[in-house]
């Protein structure tokens, strides 16, 4: 929390302002019963009614004084706290963005999320509120105190024993209860959990008829949260009348405690009058910091989440002194490439060693987990390898600058992914400086101008986020698109097919097959027929290449090439 | 989006007691008719809700008489103070002027030219010689005569008008002060001040425990009202027709089942005793006010539309700022989770700085506005307490100005105060809640839209039950449409045979699943009739019809609980032996023994602690252990690698033996061998035999065929985008 604290350094002196417009605030608001006490003692008791007049306007003036220190306060703090936020949001995008695919994996994508967005929020609403309350609570608290002992020390011995009642009692409760809440929390979670579930599974709960065995899981679900729920309601049920019951015997025992001092002649009644305001004020600032104290952990576990990201140091960066003269175009080797995740045991790729040319396919293919997916982000640089090189056109990836090999790359991802905006928005995402001309030809060769035809905003059609009103197989055509669009050295496809219909397969590779002649291409696929005719195809099998040749070359060589096929294709097909 | 919100919702819909005051407010559409549906469900409860009615005003009532009883303890303590004080004062002065007079006398007697300046007058003379006369203040007993003393040295002092004023009181002070003498005796009434703390001892603890019943009383009936609601919404679920579900995304029905249904929650726990102890205490502390002060009470009233005013300003404002707040911070949110969710695409393209560029543009724009929205409803309390501070003071003197004239006593001044302190609470909370309760109205539209919703066509209550079915399936003249206008199967027929497998062919998206919907009866068909074994399905029990079907399809739905539950799942009350069966059959028990708690594992919620093709395997093995008579199956398994697919395989061949199947098929091995091929476009059947046949026929179909293994270029395609 303190760490985040340190990001106010620009709203230094809002800071110290609102310090002292709160500070200034509390004194007129403890000001207040002194000057009543006064009314009393020197006014009412005296019979001087020019002199009541003259505290009431005293009053009157402390009275708008402290208002205007306070919605100075808020002001300050609303600029302060929002400006907070401002900062922090901004400083975890940015390093966000600057995650290579490792660290942005360690996060996950969701927590990234949350951190950037509610986080920092309940962080800034905390700021308002500690502005708003927790300077002033305490400040209430210590000042009524210093003014309740100023008007009689022995009367004070009252708070004394008042006050640690209702800290304890506030105390007890709250322990019981937090507990339980986090308990009641969890039956939330559970309840959502079956009815996702319901939702998502309907057609299989009814093809099987298990509503009624659903309804059963839904219903005790159901009845233990309510449960539950009653539970912490009744022992919440303690907490406002014990409290009210705390601070009205509390000023009870003043009346007759400070009775007996004013029969001793100990004090006077308007020191008396003032003594028990202030004995309200302490009590009701104690309420608020108690108020606190469950907050402030809530944005402390904030404060800490947000720290892990803005404390993350991304492994992947530009080297000094990129190299960024080059010998020919889209030369990719891989030279005894070994590569593991962080913390994993065993390397997902070892010794890999390869050459693809210009004009070339080179298809990768293996099960699930053999390291497919693994090799294209190596070529990306989103890891590092740990060891052996991977040399782009005669230099070694880490030795040039991101943006240079990035740009060297048109890349084709698994999961399709698009952005909201335009279908031209998000081809032109490949290239910023693509014509009209050039997205067409891309969706063309991509076999996406057919449907995107067929819409009435033809390239001005907005995707919605996720591409939500797009199948697909529109979208893959898409992303296909927009990696053409960046007219690239190398083109990588990572099992970018999968969501094609066999003939849209075909026609798109042929498409592809002539628009690629001078280009080096990638391909990861799962189905035999899309790697067939490639110039070569790299089998994986746990991380390590287990046959290298064209479909031929492996039928006769590669076991698990054949084992693969045989999955597949019936005999016919295969010959 | 609702979803996320919870936690901003949690800290800020009710923080503070004018949370919802300063945000927006939802509208419902028919408040009065909603919420008079929404009481409907109160009804249960409608002897606590009164119990807690009465409880409620019980124990405010004793709340608000407190301070208006301690007062009295106050005024007694003020007599005796000024009683005292009086006493003290004029004893003094009487021993004063006694020896002022004794050393002037004495000086008379040794001084004779003194003697001349002493009071000739006799009414002088007659006046201090009676004072003279006067017992001693200080060794009266009796209060009365103490009274009489006071009086009369009040009246000498008065006289002797050359003297120095001592006592500098009102005409009606001094008359109280008289009065509390013959009252007090100059003495502090410790027994009545006793008895007063007494009483006040009782209400307190009366009104703790009053408060206590009616937050125990109160405390199941929110809960169990919503628990009924929830109950409720969840039987309409399993009766609303799939169409419904295909209709509304599973976001909104979640949100609305869960989110709606919490905010109900927490509305019917704090408001509905808040709102009664509000309206309880703004009454009752009106009352109390006046019988104090008629006048002050005007003065404390004359505040309220100030109040009323600022607030409604405020809130207009402050809603204003907050919508626009909320607007940037859905944006924010967007934007944010685009680009991490397509991190390796921003960075593969190199969009890092256009992604940072417009996160700033919206994030500047949030600060603008959230800043206002901040500060604007920030001012509002400090405001408020402007206002009661303002009557505070007004009170202070005015009430100053009456206590010298002895109109009020200073315990009254104090309860009266404590009194105008309190009011705008409820008043502020009262309106607070009024909004809340818009917004709670309008959460409860959304859930009574679901229970409104047409249900499915009950069973007759005559249907029947094959008890041994055979798997004969027959399509006869069937119509059926999901939209009125567009017509999707016009005057199907088809007929299979016990054992028959029928593949399902078409593109991706061309609505394969209609079949599927059609058999199992999830939607109604438009014309014609689907009969199993002779029976038209309409007449069977639908759970009947449906658990003579298996299905596996690429949607691999699980829960969250242990592996064998799931397999379980297929047929209540299965064996452990049944369920190894089951696996075995569907190649799945080797994978299952291999994880750490074997068929115990539990499958988590994301389902991301086995694969995807192994979840593909318990869902097969589902389906054996159920062991229906017609399967339906989809062999798509994208996402599979290749030796599981291969197990797979096998585990769908062992499931098809002796069972008339329904393929969604993807292997032409699949394709060939069905005794019937269905081939699907845009949601119609457009070609309708065997592979040899269709083949001959050179359509659709042939194409498809063709084309996956041909890199031909030149394929004459149709789209395949529909539905």
């Amino acid at each position: 929390m303190l760490r985040i604290f340190k990001f106010l350094k620009p709203f230094r002196l809002m800071v110290l302002g609102v310090l002292v417009l709160v500070f200034l605030q509390t004194l007129g608001d403890l000001y207040l019963p002194t000057l009543m006490s006064d009314i009393i003692n020197q006014g009412v008791m005296r019979g001087d009614t020019a002199r009541i007049m003259q505290v009431g306007g005293r009053m009157l003036l402390v009275a708008g004084g402290g208002a205007i220190c306070a919605i100075l306060a808020s002001f300050l703090s609303a600029k302060m706290a929002l400006g907070l936020g401002t900062i922090l949001r901004s400083k975890v995008f940015r390093k966000v963005e600057s995650f290579s695919l490792h660290e942005f994996d360690k996060f996950g994508t969701a927590t990234l999320i949350t951190r950037t967005t509610n986080d920092i929020n309940q962080i800034q609403m905390v700021t308002v509120m500690i502005t708003r309350m927790m300077v002033s609570a305490p400040m209430m608290a210590i000042g009524g105190i210093i003014m309740a002992l100023r008007e009689d020390k022995k009367l004070t011995l009252v708070l004394a024993v008042a006050m640690p009642i209702l800290a304890f009692v506030i105390g007890l409760i709250a322990s019981r209860v937090i507990p339980l809440f986090r308990q009641v929390q969890g039956k939330i979670d559970k309840i959502n959990l079956i009815l996702r579930e319901k939702l998502t599974g309907i057609r299989v709960i009814r093809a099987f008829s298990r509503e009624e065995y659903e309804t059963k899981r839904f219903d005790e679900a159901n009845v233990d949260l309510t449960n539950h729920f009653i539970k912490v309601n009744k022992i919440m049920a303690f907490m406002m009348p014990s409290i009210m019951l705390i601070m009205n015997l509390t000023s009870l025992s003043i009346l007759w405690f400070g009775g007996i001092r004013v029969s001793n002649e100990g004090m006077d009644l308007g020191a008396l009058t003032a003594f028990s305001q202030y004995a309200m004020q302490i009590m009701f600032s104690m309420l608020m910091m108690s108020m606190m104290f469950i907050m402030i952990p809530r944005a402390q576990a904030a404060a800490l989440r947000i720290n892990e990201v803005l404390e993350t140091v991304p492994e992947i960066k530009d080297p000094e002194g990129p190299k960024d003269s080059f010998c020919g175009k889209g030369y990719l080797e891989f030279k005894n490439v070994t590569f593991s995740y962080q913390g994993a045991e065993k390397p997902v790729l070892k010794n890999i060693s390869f050459l693809a040319r210009p004009g070339e396919t080179t298809a990768i293919i293996g099960s699930i987990g053999s390291g497919k997916s693994t090799l294209v982000n190596l070529i990306m640089r989103f890891y590092d390898v740990d060891s052996g090189s991977i040399v782009i056109d005669g230099v070694d990836i880490s030795e040039m600058s991101l943006e240079t090999l990035r740009a060297k790359i048109g890349f084709v991802p698994q999961k399709a992914m698009l952005f909201s905006g335009s279908i031209a928005d998000n081809i032109r995402f490949g290239n910023e400086q693509a014509s009209e001309e050039e997205i067409k030809h891309a969706a063309e060769v991509a076999q996406a101008s057919e449907f995107i035809s067929k819409k009435n905003e033809g390239y001005d059609y907005q995707i919605t986020q996720g591409g939500t009103n797009l199948s697909g197989g529109q979208k893959q055509r898409l992303s296909i698109a927009r990696a053409l669009a960046r007219k690239a050295e190398i083109y990588i496809f990572d099992d970018s097919f999968s969501a094609l219909d066999f003939k849209t397969d075909a026609r798109l590779r042929a498409a592809l097959k002539r628009e690629m002649k001078d280009a080096t291409v990638i391909l990861v696929a799962q189905r035999v027929g899309t790697v067939m005719d490639a110039d070569r195809i790299i089998v994986l099998d746990e991380g390590q290449i287990v046959g290298m040749g064209t479909h031929r070359e492996l039928l006769d060589s590669c076991s698990v090439y054949r084992e693969i096929v045989a999955s597949q294709l019936s005999e016919e097909e295969i010959a | 989006m609702r979803g996320q919100n919870q936690d901003t919702r949690a800290a800020g819909h009710r923080g503070g007691p004018a949370g919802a005051l300063v945000r927006p407010v939802e509208k419902a559409k028919d408040f009065k008719g909603s919420f008079r549906r929404l009481l409907g469900y109160l009804r249960p409860h409608k002897i606590k809700l009164i119990l807690v009615l009465i409880f409620a005003i019980a124990s405010t009532s004793f709340n608000i008489a407190a301070p208006k009883i301690s007062s009295k303890a106050m005024n007694k303590l003020q007599d005796g103070y000024m009683a005292r004080a009086m006493l003290k004062n004029l004893s003094e002065a009487q021993n004063q002027i006694i020896k002022e007079i004794n050393q002037q006398l004495k000086q008379a007697q040794t001084n004779p030219t003194l003697r001349q300046s002493l009071p000739a007058d006799p009414e002088k003379i007659k006046a201090v010689q009676e004072f003279l006369q006067l017992p001693l203040l200080n060794t009266v007993e009796d209060a009365e005569q103490k009274a009489v003393i006071c009086e009369k040295i009040l009246d000498f002092s008065k006289k002797l008008s050359s003297g120095e004023q001592k006592i500098n009181l009102t005409q009606e002070q001094i008359d109280g002060a008289l009065r509390a003498i013959r009252e007090t005796n100059g003495q502090y009434d410790f027994h009545y001040i006793g008895n007063i703390a007494l009483i006040l001892l009782g209400m307190y603890l009366i009104s703790f425990v009053f408060s206590l019943i009616m937050g125990w009383v109160m405390s199941g009936v929110a809960q169990k009202t919503v628990r009924d609601l929830r109950r409720e919404v969840d039987h309409k679920l399993n009766k609303l027709p799939l169409k419904y579900f295909d209709a509304h995304s599973y976001g909104d029905i979640l949100s609305r089942v869960t989110n709606d249904v919490d905010t109900i929650a927490a509305t019917l726990q704090q408001s509905l005793t808040q709102i009664i102890t509000s309206v309880v205490s703004i009454i009752g502390y009106i009352i109390m006010m006046l019988t104090i002060s008629p006048i002050l009470t005007l003065i404390v009233l004359t505040t309220l539309p100030l109040y009323i005013l600022t607030t409604r300003f405020i809130a207009k404002k402050s809603q204003k700022y907050f919508a626009a707040q909320q607007r940037e911070l859905g944006e924010l949110s967007g934007h944010v989770e685009e680009m991490y969710t397509g991190h390796n695409i921003v960075k593969a393209f190199g969009h890092e700085k256009n992604a940072i560029e417009k996160f700033e543009a919206i994030n500047n724009r949030l600060n603008e506005a959230g800043w206002k929205a901040q500060f604007v409803s920030g001012i509002l309390f400090p405001l408020m307490r402007f206002i009661s501070n303002l009557g505070y003071v007004i009170i202070s003197i005015v009430g100053g100005i009456w206590i010298t004239k002895d109109i009020l006593g200073l315990g009254d001044i104090i309860a009266f105060i404590q009194y105008s302190r309190s009011f705008d609470m409820p008043i502020v909370q009262t309106a607070n809640i009024a909004n809340i309760i818009q917004s709670t109205i309008a959460c409860a539209e959304r859930v009574f839209e679901i229970l409104d919703e047409e249900e499915e066509i009950p069973d007759r209550p005559d249907a029947k039950i094959i008890k041994s079915p055979k798997g004969e399936v027959r399509f006869e003249h069937v119509d059926f449409r999901y939209k009125e206008d567009v017509p999707l199967i016009e005057d199907m027929n088809l007929e299979v045979k016990p054992g028959e497998t029928i593949a399902i062919v078409g593109p991706t998206g061309a609505g394969k699943t209609t079949l599927v919907n059609l058999l199992m009866r999830f939607y109604e068909i438009n014309g014609g009739k689907i009969s199993i074994d002779g029976i038209d399905i309409r007449d069977l029990k639908r759970s009947e019809l449906r658990k003579m079907f298996g299905m596996v399809l690429q949607d691999t739905w699980l829960f969250k609980g242990t592996i064998k539950d799931n397999i379980a799942y297929g047929k209540e009350g299965a064996t452990m032996e049944e369920i190894i069966r089951a696996a075995k059959a569907a190649h799945a028990d080797h994978f299952i023994r291999t994880l750490p708690d074997g068929y115990d594992t539990i499958i988590n919620e994301e389902g991301s602690n086995i694969s995807q093709g192994q979840k593909q395997l318990l869902t097969i093995a589902r389906a054996i252990l159920a062991d229906p008579k017609i399967l339906i199956l989809d062999e798509a398994t994208s996402s599979v690698d290749t030796r599981t697919e291969l197990l797979i395989q096998r585990a769908m061949a062992n499931l098809m033996k002796g069972r008339t199947s329904f393929v969604i098929a993807h292997r032409l091995s699949t394709i060939r061998d069905a005794e019937v091929i269905l081939v699907i476009n845009k949601g119609r059947i457009i070609e309708k035999g065997n592979h040899k046949e269709l083949l001959a026929k050179g359509g659709f179909y042939a194409d498809l065929y063709n084309s996956q293994f041909t890199g031909a270029d030149q394929l004459e395609m149709e789209d395949s985008e529909a539905v």
